[in-house]
């Protein structure tokens, strides 16, 4: 039986990436997507910060098919009927490589044609169901009566990790560790987008959106400008979904959303093309779980490796990073010729000196953190709640500005003692 | 815009076979709260009264499992379409 060196599951990013890497030395890899082509099963916000991979993904995604250079970073609380906003913008945005809005489709699919060049084809439309076993090594997959041997597998299987799961790797999943993301992408001529969010050609905006668009649950809205539409979508927690009473559908969210006056002139006479949804790990570092085993690593989502900050959400330079550090402890096992679980733990190793654990390692409080309805709920009503009321002026006298923030910032809940203890774990993150 | 019309402009092949089946024996008995009426991005799940079972338009699925994550009851199983089949996101 002809034995491969590596087979990799999935023609995402972090599959496609680990491929790409491990094309510049002589092994016998095969990549499979169950999709029709690389990208056509996957969803992103979404952006790509290049900073934290410019150096390790080398010439990977030079030429990449970016859609805007994010120049423009945008929050907005909302209230029920009323929200403030910060609009975010520097020359360094401008003038560096610092983040880029992408469709997947296009992005992945760049990327796997990129990697045909270096001679390795992405095999679409193949699912694989399972495993294969020798003892307590994973040594391939199958795929109905089909059979792939191989010394390592790359479980590169997205979030939902099948493979994960049937290696012993992933337990089951915890409703409170996932988010679900729901995206519509509503075209627009590149003119009107440059005039309605005040950029240049090339240029960009990422937007999210606190509070109300949630109805005060865990997550958020977003907004990314792609050449010639936007992506527009709902993130929310599906543990606090499923927590809500009355119960709230899902789907509903994004026409609230879309109804918003702040968003209404942004999207107008927007033709929406296509709507996604996909899941989004959401645990951070504790919702990893084991990345390597006998025989097989997992990469990217299947791995558990994304990171919520509250201010902004990465995932995709994880995926990048990840499958890149994935070939390189292959590289090492093959040189070793030992695939051993403690052969290949050199992955985890090397993701410690990365910002990929190393990050995660940081913000390892925040999913607690952010689990918390100050945020979501208290902040977005009661900030813009105050801003409108120093910024009205009514028939009588005004009242002095400091009144009116001490007596609302009471009122509201923002001087509870419960806010402050809020406040004050801040400085735990 | 309806959900339903939103469904209808994404590409999808469909498998007559469906790749999330039921156990209507659990759904029935262990579950109270029926999640996955409401988070489903797609709206495909319905209960029906007459049967008295969940039914669920499998042609319409996005593939992002939320609903296999919120069956804490277990009593959704879900798995990939084989390849080939399912949605194919033309942007993503």
């Amino acid at each position: 039986m002809e034995k491969n060196d590596v087979v990799i599951v999935g023609g995402g990013l972090s599959g496609l990436a680990c491929a790409y890497k491990l094309a510049e030395k002589d092994l016998q890899v095969i990549v499979v997507e169950r999709g029709d082509f690389p990208g056509s099963k996957n969803v992103t916000g979404g952006r790509l910060y290049m900073m934290p991979i410019t150096e390790i993904a080398g010439d990977m995604l030079d030429g990449a098919p970016f859609e805007r250079k994010v120049v423009r970073e945008r929050w907005s609380l909302l209230g029920e009927e009323n929200s403030v906003s910060i609009d975010l913008t520097s020359e360094n945005f401008r003038k560096k490589e610092h983040s880029f809005t992408v469709l997947r489709a296009t992005f992945d699919r760049w990327l796997a044609d990129k990697l045909t060049e270096k001679g390795i084809f992405v095999i679409p439309k193949y699912r694989v169901d399972d495993l294969l076993w020798e003892g307590d090594k994973v040594v391939g997959v199958r795929a109905g009566t089909e059979e792939i041997f191989a010394n390592v597998v790359v479980a590169s299987d997205g979030v939902l990790s099948f493979l994960g799961e049937k290696a012993g790797l992933k337990p089951k999943m915890d409703p409170a560790n996932y988010a679900v993301g729901i995206k519509e992408v509503i075209e627009l001529p590149e003119e009107k987008i440059n005039d309605r969010f005040n950029v240049q050609s090339g240029e960009g905006v990422a937007h999210l959106f606190l509070g109300d668009v949630t109805k005060g649950l865990f997550g958020g809205g977003f907004l990314y400008t792609n050449k010639e539409s936007v992506s527009l979508g709902i993130v929310v927690g599906i543990k606090a979904l499923m927590g809500r009473t009355p119960g709230l559908e899902a789907h509903t969210l994004m026409e609230a959303f879309k109804e918003r006056y702040e968003l209404k002139t942004l999207i107008k006479d927007g033709h929406l093309s296509e709507y996604s949804a996909h899941v989004i790990p959401e645990g951070g570092l504790n919702g990893i779980s084991r990345i390597y085993g006998n025989g097989i690593i997992l990469t990217g989502d299947a791995a558990g490796f994304a990171l919520n900050m509250g201010v902004t959400v990465r995932g995709m330079e994880f995926a990048i990073a990840s499958g890149i550090i994935g070939a390189e402890a292959i590289l090492r096992a093959k040189e070793a010729d030992d695939y051993s679980e403690k052969s290949l733990s050199s992955y985890e190793t090397r993701l410690k000196e990365t910002f990929v654990l190393q990050d995660l390692q940081t913000c390892r409080n925040m999913p607690a953190y952010l689990d918390n309805e100050v945020f979501f709920d208290l902040y977005p009503r009661s900030i813009p709640d105050l801003a409108e009321k120093i910024m009205w002026f009514d028939k009588g006298p005004k009242e002095r500005i400091g009144k009116t923030l001490w007596d609302n910032m009471k009122a509201s809940g923002l001087l509870s003692l419960k806010s402050l203890v809020e406040l004050y774990r801040i400085k735990n993150l | 815009m309806k959900i339903e019309e939103k469904l209808a402009l994404d590409a999808f092949k469909t498998d007559n076979e469906s790749h999330i089946t039921i156990n209507h024996e659990i759904c029935r008995k262990r579950c109270k709260v029926k999640y996955c009426l409401f988070v489903c991005p797609g709206h495909l799940y319905t209960y029906n009264e007459e049967r008295d079972e969940m039914v669920v338009e499998h042609a319409g699925c996005l593939e992002c499992g939320t609903c296999k994550i919120a069956c804490v009851e277990g009593a959704i199983n879900w798995v990939y379409p084989k390849g080939e089949f399912g949605v194919q996101y033309r942007l993503g």
